[in-house]
């Protein structure tokens, strides 16, 4: 591989042609989170510290953990105080872990989630640990709200004058703009755009239909409450601050309703406009976490094994000068994934496309079934690929349980380890699953999963 | 703790106020802690049977001072009355009176056991006269106690001896500080089956028990004192309680369960979960309870059909389960919570005493299949206790009610926690099929 990127291969090509075989596997116990919270409702007091500690002592209560030694805990938050620094310890040392548990914050955007579950299997296949936490949270109702740059600057100097004239001559150079407070914005810093706008231009270069979407989201809202009524959240969720469902969750949402709401993103191109505030997730609160192990940390404490992480690729486009859609890293991650472990989408049993927008899904399924793109951008000989829909977000995904960035991928990977296990070996091999969560920066985590 | 009227009556001006009006004084409750000693004291035995000088021996060997006759003046901390023998109603009197003399030197809690038989397995008229005499004895004699003490009462089957492992569980019991709040009571002993602990500390060090309805009050409370009694906890509490049930675990170690107990596989869910994690099952607290109150007039099907489901059909559909299990052969324990709703009734309450009378009803008729598997069940009736449900009725109410006993307050969740983890205990298990109350000697449905 050359180190010159003109010559470096497309983001199509396998990134490497070996793969280390790993030591020994990485297990999921078993998850837990908390309800998902739209931004402002029950959790609008909440910090992030709180609700990270909320989800890993369900954890530590679900699976008996009181007083355990983790060999590491990583999560992160996307929204992050910076007083948060260290986010993920504080949480441990206020839940029942022992406080001789390490711990790592790490940040991926929304990918943040699934990338800690991924380093922490990585970690525990070579031996490094014996047991990990991932989780991820986030507030969009306890944000972070900075001062202005100006403010900031003035600050700053007067720390660091050492007279009255010349603080005086600082103060003086305030400006009544500078004392409004900035609210953390969600655009692309590169393109100025907010992600649902990046998405609109993708959605209208795949001719995304707005039923498609509306239909994507209302079997998002169907499979969850099903999945709600059926106690299928009953061992992977305890309840936070009075809220035991997602508040986002609308199980009697209609076509109808949803083709009721006005276009939010992508307004400049009139009538082709068709996201909506049902089609996108939401502003959302909460908190998720796993709890992985090697096999022998499981057994000796008699837990359950659910799943193993087989493995995962992350992969990153060139949004900023509009070669491919901001969230469509995923597109690319995927084949180099399943290239690497020799499968095609059809070994697949089930898929968790990350709802970041419902024409996020429906772009990344379009440019797997497009010829072309499959030949010029992902280098294959055609399409990819398409995937059977009834294996596709079974249980519900974001559109309806909501969107706290960081716990996304926690959620998701909780909630397929449980399927998973469920459907078991059958046709003499293991149950299957895709991962897939798209993240701000162009960027995309993806990872395989098998049941145990 | 104890309520504030309790405190303020208990010393200081208070106290003589208290007294100078002639209203009720209710004492502070001598209460278990780890490594407290069993009583202070001497223990009088009063008895001239075998079975007395038996018992007397035995106690010797708890580290208790036991007189067989009392010394003038010296402050007792109990008094037994050993009556096994008892064949006429004459029979009683020689005991009672030698006791009756020493009554006015019982220290504060201390404590009045009488060991005597059944009356219905009597041989004669007037054996069954002389035991059924017993009943209304201690009853009333419990009514005179004060200063915190109790008298409750041992009754042992033919041929079970009060040495008998479970006569002296049931006896040390009674003693101790874990029996504060049960009073005018009688504990029946059916079999010699049983065993002391090896640390009576830790009477529980090695079970694994599950509790339903877990997540709060007097759920939370018997998680606690099992939890410090040596026991493996599974904790069960529905779904939306989660927050709650998980604060509980994580404070005694415990694996939390979110489950409805009316689910129609919750037995086979709990065992699962009990042995996939903890390798085995061994006692079954079923606590959880609803109560939907309304006069019968007012009761719609609603408020009917969820009491009696959670209160008793679950019981009956997981202990069906448990029966049916593999992993349940091991001498079992099951203890359910009955209420003296069930035994004495309560206005507004037909489905909830329904469903507690169903308890009990339950606890009896399993007794015999679950002995048959070397195990034991039984249920505790707690009257008044301090919870958030009982917080939560009108002051005046709550008032009369918590007064309304021998004791004049309410107990504490602790309370029934104590007497739920001694019937779950190794010590317990030739007791199969009691009621037990947990009432202070609730003045109405005796």
């Amino acid at each position: 591989m050359s180190i010159d990127g003109q010559s470096m291969p497309g983001p199509g090509a396998p990134a490497r042609e070996t793969s280390v075989p790993a030591t020994r596997r990485a297990v999921i116990v078993g998850g837990n989170r908390i309800p998902f919270a739209r931004a402002g409702g029950a959790y609008a007091k909440s910090s992030n510290q709180d609700m990270l500690t909320a989800a890993l002592d369900g954890l530590i209560a679900r699976f008996g953990l009181q007083d355990e030694r983790i060999g590491q805990v990583a999560a992160g938050a996307v929204l992050k105080h910076s007083r948060d620094f260290n986010l993920t310890r504080e949480a441990v040392l206020g839940s029942a872990l022992s406080a001789e548990t390490p711990v790592y914050d790490l940040q991926q955007a929304c990918a943040t989630g699934l990338e800690a579950v991924v380093g922490l299997a990585n970690k525990i296949k070579l031996g490094q640990i014996e047991s990990g936490i991932a989780g991820g949270v986030d507030s969009a109702s306890d944000a972070p709200v900075v001062v202005s740059e100006g403010l900031r600057e003035v600050i700053l100097d007067l720390n660091r004058a050492k007279t009255l004239p010349q603080r005086l001559q600082i103060l003086s150079r305030l400006r009544p703009k500078d004392l409004a407070p900035l609210a953390p914005g969600t655009s692309e810093p590169r393109t100025g755009l907010s992600m649902g706008e990046h998405q609109a231009l993708t959605t209208a270069q795949w001719k995304i239909a707005r039923e498609a979407q509306d239909e994507l989201a209302l079997n998002s809202h169907r499979n969850l409450a099903a999945a709600y009524d059926s106690g299928f959240f009953d061992d992977l969720m305890t309840p936070y601050r009075g809220l035991t469902r997602d508040g986002n969750l609308r199980a009697d949402t209609s076509m109808e309703k949803l083709a009721g709401l006005k276009p939010v993103f992508g307004r400049s191109l009139g009538a082709d406009a068709t996201m909506t505030a049902g089609n996108s997730t939401p502003l959302t609160d909460g908190a998720a976490t796993v709890l992985l192990a090697s096999d022998e940390w499981a057994d000796a404490r008699d837990l359950p094994k659910l799943a193993a992480v087989v493995d995962a690729e992350a992969a990153a486009v060139d949004f900023v000068h509009g070669k491919d859609g901001l969230l469509m890293a995923p597109v690319f991650a995927v084949p180099r994934l399943l290239a690497r472990q020799k499968l095609t989408l059809a070994d697949i049993d089930y898929f968790e496309i990350h709802e970041a927008f419902a024409a996020t899904v429906l772009s990344t399924l379009a440019a797997w079934e497009d010829e072309e793109f499959g030949r010029t951008r992902l280098g294959l000989e055609g399409a990819f690929g398409s995937i059977d829909r009834s294996r596709l977000n079974v249980h519900g995904s974001s559109l309806a349980a909501g969107h706290p960035f960081a716990a996304t991928g926690g959620r998701i990977v909780a909630t397929l380890a449980k399927m998973l296990h469920a459907k078991g070996n059958s046709d003499g091999r293991p149950a299957r699953g895709l991962v897939s969560v798209c993240a701000a920066g162009g960027q995309g985590v993806v990872a395989i999963l098998e049941s145990l | 703790m104890t309520d504030t009227y309790t405190r303020l009556v208990s010393d200081g001006p208070g106290r003589n106020i208290a007294k100078k009006l002639g209203l009720p004084q209710p004492a502070a409750l001598r209460r278990y802690e780890p490594g407290q000693a069993l009583l202070t004291g001497p223990v009088v035995v009063q008895g001239s049977t075998p079975g007395a000088d038996k018992l007397a021996a035995e106690l010797l060997s708890w580290d208790l001072d036991v007189r067989r006759h009392p010394v003038p003046a010296e402050k007792l901390g109990a008094i037994i009355l050993v009556l096994d023998e008892v064949e006429h109603p004459g029979d009683l009197e020689k005991p009672v009176l030698a006791a009756a003399a020493s009554l006015r030197d019982l220290r504060p809690g201390g404590r009045v056991i009488t060991v005597s038989r059944p009356a219905s397995e009597a041989s004669s008229p007037a054996a069954a006269a002389a035991r059924q005499g017993v009943d209304g004895f201690l009853r009333s004699l419990a009514k005179e106690l004060r200063a915190g003490a109790t008298g409750n009462g041992v009754l042992l089957a033919n041929g079970v001896e009060p040495t008998s492992p479970s006569s002296l569980g049931a006896i040390r019991f009674f003693l101790s500080g874990r029996s504060s709040f049960v009073d005018g009571q009688f504990l029946e002993v059916s079999s010699a089956a049983g065993a002391l602990p090896a640390d009576t500390d830790k009477p529980l060090a090695g079970k694994v028990a599950v509790v339903t309805g877990a997540a709060r009050g007097i759920g939370a409370q018997i998680a606690r004192t099992l939890y410090r009694d040596g026991a493996t906890l599974v904790l069960v509490d529905i779904p939306a309680a989660g927050e709650q049930l998980a604060a509980v675990a994580n404070e005694v170690r415990a694996t939390a369960l979110q489950l409805d107990i009316s689910a129609a596989d919750a037995g086979q869910r709990i065992i699962d979960h009990a042995v996939q994690r903890h390798g085995k099952l061994d006692i079954v607290v079923h606590n959880a309870g609803i109560t939907r109150d309304k006069l019968l007039a007012n009761m719609d099907q609603a408020r009917w059909s969820s009491v009696i489901n959670i209160n008793i059909a679950a019981q009956l559909r997981i202990n069906e389960a448990l029966l049916a299990s593999e992993h349940f052969r091991s001498s079992p324990r099951i203890v359910s919570v009955a209420s003296t709703s069930g035994i004495a009734g309560n206005r507004g309450q037909t489905n909830y005493a329904a469903s507690k009378g169903g308890v009990m009803g339950m606890v009896r008729a399993t007794a015999p299949i679950v002995g048959a598997r070397g195990g034991t069940i039984n249920a505790v009736a707690p009257g008044f206790i301090e919870t958030e449900m009982t917080a939560r009725i009108p002051f005046a109410v709550r008032e009369i009610a918590r007064r309304l006993n021998s004791l004049q307050q309410g107990g504490l969740p602790s309370d029934v926690a104590e007497t739920i983890a001694f019937l779950a205990s190794d010590a317990a298990g030739g007791i199969n099929g009691e009621v037990l109350r947990v009432c202070g000697q609730n003045l109405v449905g005796a």
